[in-house]
């Protein structure tokens, strides 16, 4: 049931590509403020479309999405003002340096440069970036790169941050350190929106999870409610993952 | 969003569009002013001076302001159309924007305004080098400048819808290539329309070109073609057209949205 305090309520979402493609059937998704909420999926499951409709980036063909309320297509500007957004490839221009790269999306916010200025070095120190504002954006390493789409998406102190993929081919060590920069950006009442394919990742930082699988929302609940679907009797797939690998298998898989 | 703020996202992308300009001037700026000094050199010079005198002024002073128009206009072009294209298609980082609150009008205005800018840039450069090879008079200032803005921003809308549509570098280089540069070219850079047939006379004025041209040349000479007032109509015109064409694709997402 939706609250008022719902981060986000998506409903009967659907989506259908000009080539024909259905890229979303009818999904709906609640997420809860202040979460940490996981949406998992296998490549190609819809998981991008969502997050592309609800920043703008993907024109649906029905349902509705709110943010925080807001319908996203009474009041898009509004709506998107509270949404940061980390997107699956690294997208900022390769000739700027992180300051700027910084700065440039405050502006497209309205943040003016004097408030923005501050507010880029303090996410850059926080991200273990401050150091490597000499060097242009291609020049960083992917982890950095990954680090500096983060920064982007929180410059404008949203309340709904959506971070898709946002660890992909980073380091373990970088990756447990993002999981504690996540961590602690729930702490201050950020609400969170997680796509990834390491499972372990949403099972650590996750309280609700969602997996979509062709268009569809197979499952979503909590962790908890999640990982009691786990068939034991069932036999372990591959190399025999945690329960939520086993979970996610058992729902997304073609047999 | 509220006006201030519009008007900041609207310098941000003005502001990455001239710091762009100026870090690759090579790319920007100096192809204009080395082929404008060719020009300058081979028709007003060299065959310049053997043709003598066109509607009364020496030939160098006729095609100065057509070739300083011609910069303005490829360049305005190409420059919104590139950058947009690129940032659509390759870095992808048109994002940035269109997950921002930034309306649709003020994304289209930042691109723009940044043609208009490397437009008179080069327009004031060719200028500037043009007077190398003759001092040319200039009638009415305020004309020559309201024709070197309006252009500018004509063109750059042009190039706008050209870089939303383009799903390819060809597609990119097409219009300037096969539209832009004949219509241009056969806009009177180089001659009066009284030089040419009948028929022809009556073709070129369907090139939108040819009124542009000439109500610039005539800020500089004090004389045109055609009516200074029917010069800034066709102008004011293309301008409202291209704008209301630009506001409709971006507000519907064509070519950004998937």
């Amino acid at each position: 049931m939706q609250k008022a305090t719902d981060a986000l309520v998506v409903t009967d979402l659907m989506k259908r590509y000009a080539g024909g493609t259905e890229a979303l059937k009818g999904v709906s998704l609640t997420i809860p403020t202040g979460e940490l909420f996981a949406l998992l999926g296998p490549n190609g499951a819809g998981k991008t479309t969502l997050i592309g409709i609800i920043t703008g980036l993907v024109t649906k063909t029905g349902g509705t999405a709110e943010v925080f309320g807001i319908n996203i297509d009474r009041e898009p500007e509004r709506a998107r003002a509270l949404i940061g957004l980390c997107g699956q490839e690294i997208n900022f221009d390769p000739w700027m340096k992180p300051l700027d790269v910084l700065v440039n999306q405050a502006g497209y916010y309205g943040i003016p440069r004097s408030v923005a200025l501050p507010r880029a070095k303090r996410l850059l120190e926080d991200l273990g970036l401050a150091d490597k504002n000499d060097q242009i954006g291609w020049k960083l390493s992917g982890g950095m790169k990954r680090r500096l789409m983060i920064a982007r998406a929180l410059i404008h102190e949203p309340k709904f941050l959506i971070l898709d993929e946002p660890t992909a081919g980073v380091d373990v060590e970088l990756r447990r350190s993002m999981w504690d920069y996540l961590t602690s950006l729930t702490k201050e009442g950020i609400t969170i929106l997680l796509t990834t394919h390491y499972l372990e990742e949403a099972e650590r930082l996750a309280k609700h999870v969602a997996i979509i699988n062709k268009g569809e929302i197979v499952a979503q609940g909590t962790m908890e409610e999640i990982l009691a679907l786990h068939d034991k009797t069932a036999p372990v797939s591959g190399y025999g993952g945690g329960r939520l690998e086993e979970v996610f298998v058992q729902l997304t898989s073609d047999a | 969003m509220p006006i201030e703020k519009q008007f900041i996202s609207f310098y941000t992308i003005l502001r990455k569009g001239v710091v762009r300009i100026l870090r690759i001037w090579p790319q920007t700026l100096l192809p204009s002013v080395v082929t404008s000094v060719l020009y300058f050199a081979v028709f007003g010079s060299i065959l310049g001076s053997r043709i003598g005198e066109l509607n009364g002024v020496p030939y160098i002073l006729f095609v100065v302001p057509g070739l300083v128009m011609l910069a303005v206009i490829t360049n305005s072009y190409m420059d919104v159309a590139t950058t947009f294209f690129v940032s659509k298609f390759f870095s992808r980082n048109i994002d940035e924007i269109l997950v921002s609150p930034t309306p649709p009008s003020v994304i289209i205005a930042g691109f723009i305004a940044s043609g208009v800018v490397r437009g008179m840039l080069v327009g004031a450069l060719v200028m500037l080098v043009s007077l190398f090879f003759a001092l040319p008079s200039v009638a009415h200032p305020l004309v020559v400048l309201l024709f070197l803005l309006l252009s500018s921003l004509v063109f750059a809308l042009g190039g706008l819808i050209n870089g939303i549509y383009a799903k390819s570098f060809d597609g990119v280089s097409i219009v300037p290539t096969f539209v832009l540069t004949p219509l241009v070219y056969l806009g009177g850079v180089f001659y009066s329309i009284h030089s040419l047939p009948p028929v022809w006379q009556t073709v070129s004025l369907f090139n939108p070109v040819f009124y542009i041209i000439n109500g610039f040349r005539y800020g500089f000479l004090g004389t045109s073609d055609v009516p200074l007032l029917t010069c800034f109509l066709v102008l004011l015109a293309l301008m409202l057209v291209l704008l209301g064409v630009n506001v409709y694709f971006l507000k519907k997402g064509l070519g950004l949205k998937q």
